[in-house]
C-alpha cells in the first residue's frame, strides 16, 4: 500500500465538493448567532456557498476539457464528464431548493436555519457520489446524502405526516443501507479490493479473484440497496408516503438530487465494476425497468393527490432511466446511453422542480391544496401558472417542445441501438413508449382541470418561487427547443476509470 | 507459527455465521412492527457486514476491509442518533412505536 502524496490526493480536483461541505460545517455554526426573525440570511449564506461550489466547478470544467479526466484521494474519486456534469446538476437542484423553501418555511411556521445547512449537507454527499470511484466511498456518500434527507423530510415537525414520512423513509433507507454495506463486503471478499477499477480486473481474472461467485452476489445485493434510492420496483413501497409526507420543497429536492444520486452510483459501479458480469445485471435491470415504468404510471392513474401522483410519477421516471442503464452495457452504445442517462436526469431535475413550485403555490399554510382538484379554474385566476404547469405536465409526458420529450428521445435511441440481437431491451423500450402514453392520461388531467373547469384557482406566488418557477419553465422549454449546447455538454459526460 | 494460529479457523466459517446474522437481521426488519426493534434488526445487519468485512480482511492479509469497518461504524452511530430522535418525535405525537400505526396517509 502507497503511502498518499500531497498530488494522489489532489485536493484540487475535488474543491467543489471540500467547498460545499466545508461551508455547510461552517453555515451550522454562523446559523447559531442568526435571529430567528432573519433566517432568510441563513439561506442566502447557503446560496453563496452553492454559488463559491458552482464557479470552483466551472474551473473544474475549463480544466477537464484541457487535461481531461483526474483522480483523487488515492485513485478512490475521479474526476470526469460524467462527475462534472452531474455535480452542476445537483448544485441548480440545491439552488431551486432553496428558492422553493425561501417563502415556504415561514409560512408553515418551520423555518429554522438547519433547513438550509442539512441542504448543503446532502448536496455535498450527491457530488461527492458523482465522483465516487471506490466502494467506500459510494457508501459514505451514499449515507452523506441520505441522513440529512432523513431529518429534512420531518422537518414539518411536530405535522403528524411529515414525522411518518420521516420515520418511514429512515427505516427502509437504513435498510437499503444494509443490503449495500453487506453486497460491498461479498464483493471485497470477492474481488480482493474495493476500488472499482481493481473490482473490474479481478473479475476478468487479472487479478488473484479468491471467489467470482461472491462478487456476484455483492453485487446483487448492492443493486438492492441503490434500488431503494432510486425508487424502483420492487424497491419503491416508501416513495408515495415519502414524497406526501415530506414537506413540499423537500420532498421536490429529494425527487431530483437523491434520485441522480442514486443514479450516479448505479451507472458508475456497474459500468465500472462489473462489465464483465453484464449479461446478469443487464437482464435483471431491463426486467427492473420494464415494471417499474408499468407500475409508477399505472398507480399514478388513480391518484387525486398530487404530491402523491408526483411521486408514482418519479417512480415511472426511474424506470426511464433504467433503461438506459440496461442499454449501457453494450460497449458500443455506452457512450450514447450514459449521456442519455445524465441528460434525462437533468431534464427531469428543472420539469420536476418546476412541477413541485406549482404545487408549493397552490398548497396552503395547513398543507392542504394539492389535490387535482385545486387546480381547477386556475388558467382563469393565474394564466401564467396555468401555462406553465402545462408545460411542465407535457415535459413529464414527453410531448414537444419541452424538455422531457428530448430526453425520453435519447434513453429510447440509446436503448434502440442496443436492442440489436438483445429482444429483451427491445421489449422493454417498446413497454417504455406505451407506458409514456399511459402516462399523458394522469398529466394532462390537470391542464384539462385548469382550463376547463371552474373553480377558484388559488395561488400565492411570492418572489423567490416566482424566480424558480420562471428558471425552471425556461429551462424546460428551452432544453426542449435548442437542447443542442446541452447535449453537447452530455456527451462529455463519460465514465473514466481511476487512475 | 503466528499464521497457524491465525489460520486455525477457516475463513468460511466466518463469513457463514454473517450472512446467518444478516439474515436474522433482515427476517427483523420484515416481521417486526415496533420500531425500535426493526432498527436493531438493521444494526445486526451493518455489523455482519462487519464481520465479514473482518474475515476478509484477514483472508486477504489487506487493512482495506478493517478500515471500511470503522467507516460503517461510525456510519451506525450517526443513524443510531437520527433514528432515535425520529422515534422519539414520533413516540410523543402517537405515544406508540407500532409500524402500523403510520397509517395516516392514504396507500
Amino acid at each position: 500500500m502507497n503511502l498518499p502524496t500531497l498530488e494522489s490526493i489532489n485536493l484540487a480536483a475535488s474543491l467543489p465538493v471540500l467547498i460545499l461541505a466545508g461551508w455547510a460545517c461552517l453555515l451550522t455554526a454562523i446559523d447559531l448567532f442568526i435571529s430567528p426573525e432573519r433566517k432568510h440570511w441563513t439561506a442566502w449564506l447557503a446560496v453563496l456557498g452553492l454559488l463559491a461550489s458552482g464557479v470552483a466547478l466551472g474551473f473544474e470544467a475549463v480544466a477537464y476539457s484541457q487535461r481531461g479526466a483526474v483522480s483523487a484521494f488515492g485513485d478512490m474519486a475521479v474526476v470526469d464528464g460524467f462527475a462534472l456534469f452531474l455535480q452542476g446538476v445537483f448544485l441548480l437542484s440545491a439552488f431551486l431548493g432553496i428558492l422553493l423553501a425561501l417563502n415556504y418555511l415561514p409560512r408553515h411556521n418551520i423555518e429554522r436555519g438547519e433547513y438550509y445547512t442539512l441542504l448543503l449537507f446532502t448536496t455535498s454527499g450527491m457530488m461527492l457520489m458523482a465522483m465516487a470511484a471506490d466502494l467506500i466511498v459510494v457508501f459514505l456518500a451514499l449515507e452523506l446524502l441520505s441522513l440529512p434527507l432523513y431529518v429534512l423530510s420531518g422537518f414539518a415537525h411536530p405535522r403528524l405526516d411529515s414525522e411518518e414520512a420521516a420515520m418511514k423513509y429512515f427505516l427502509l433507507g437504513a435498510f437499503a443501507s444494509g443490503f449495500l454495506v453487506y453486497g460491498i463486503a461479498l464483493t471485497y471478499g470477492g474481488a480482493g479490493t474495493t476500488l472499482l477499477s481493481g473490482v473490474v480486473e479481478a473479475l476478468v481474472g487479472g487479478g488473484p479473484a479468491p471467489n467470482p461467485v461472491l462478487a456476484i452476489v455483492g453485487m446483487g445485493l448492492i443493486l438492492v440497496g441503490l434500488g431503494f434510492k432510486v425508487a424502483a420496483v420492487p424497491f419503491h413501497m416508501w416513495t408515495p408516503d415519502v414524497y406526501q409526507g415530506a414537506p413540499t420543497p423537500v420532498t421536490a429536492f429529494m425527487s431530483v438530487g437523491a434520485k441522480a444520486g442514486g443514479f450516479a452510483a448505479l451507472l458508475r459501479v456497474f459500468l465500472i465494476a462489473f462489465p464483465a458480469t453484464g449479461d446478469t445485471w443487464g437482464v435483471v435491470i431491463a426486467i427492473i425497468a420494464a415494471l417499474t415504468m408499468i407500475l409508477g404510471n399505472v398507480v399514478a392513474i388513480s391518484q387525486s393527490n398530487v404530491k402523491r401522483m408526483l411521486a408514482y410519477s418519479s417512480i415511472a421516471h426511474a424506470g426511464y432511466v433504467l433503461v438506459a442503464v440496461a442499454a449501457a452495457r453494450y460497449p458500443e452504445v455506452e457512450p450514447l446511453a450514459v449521456s442519455a442517462a445524465v441528460f434525462y436526469l437533468l431534464t427531469y431535475a428543472v420539469t420536476n422542480l418546476g412541477a413541485f413550485a406549482i404545487v408549493i403555490a397552490l398548497e396552503r399554510d395547513d398543507g392542504t391544496g394539492v389535490e387535482v382538484e385545486d387546480f381547477a379554474g386556475l388558467a382563469k385566476t393565474r394564466p401564467w401558472l396555468a401555462i406553465a404547469m402545462t408545460l411542465f405536465m407535457l415535459s413529464l409526458t414527453g410531448i414537444p417542445p419541452s424538455a422531457g420529450m428530448v430526453g425520453k428521445f435519447f434513453v429510447f435511441q440509446a436503448a434502440v441501438q442496443a436492442s440489436v440481437g438483445d429482444p429483451l431491451i427491445l421489449t422493454v423500450t417498446i413497454i417504455g413508449v406505451l407506458t409514456s402514453v399511459i402516462s399523458a392520461f394522469y398529466y394532462l388531467r390537470i391542464p384539462v382541470m385548469m382550463y376547463f373547469r371552474d373553480g377558484e384557482g388559488q395561488a400565492n406566488v411570492q418572489p423567490a418561487l416566482g424566480v424558480a418557477l420562471a428558471l425552471t419553465a425556461l429551462a424546460t422549454f428551452l432544453l426542449g427547443v435548442v437542447p443542442a449546447p446541452f447535449l453537447q455538454m452530455a456527451r462529455h459526460a463519460l465514465l473514466t476509470l481511476a487512475g | 507459527m503466528l499464521n497457524e494460529t491465525v489460520f486455525l479457523v477457516p475463513t468460511s466459517y466466518f463469513v457463514i455465521l454473517s450472512a446467518v446474522l444478516f439474515s436474522i437481521g433482515v427476517a427483523g426488519v420484515l416481521l417486526r412492527r415496533n420500531a425500535i426493534l426493526i432498527f436493531m434488526s438493521v444494526e445486526l445487519m451493518l455489523n455482519a457486514a462487519n464481520l465479514a468485512f473482518v474475515a476478509f480482511a484477514r483472508s486477504l492479509l489487506d487493512q482495506g476491509g478493517q478500515v471500511f469497518v470503522f467507516f460503517v461504524m461510525t456510519v451506525a452511530a450517526a443513524e443510531v442518533a437520527i433514528g432515535l430522535a425520529l422515534i422519539v418525535a414520533i413516540f410523543r405525537s402517537k405515544r406508540s412505536t407500532d409500524i402500523d400505526e403510520l397509517n395516516s396517509m392514504e396507500g
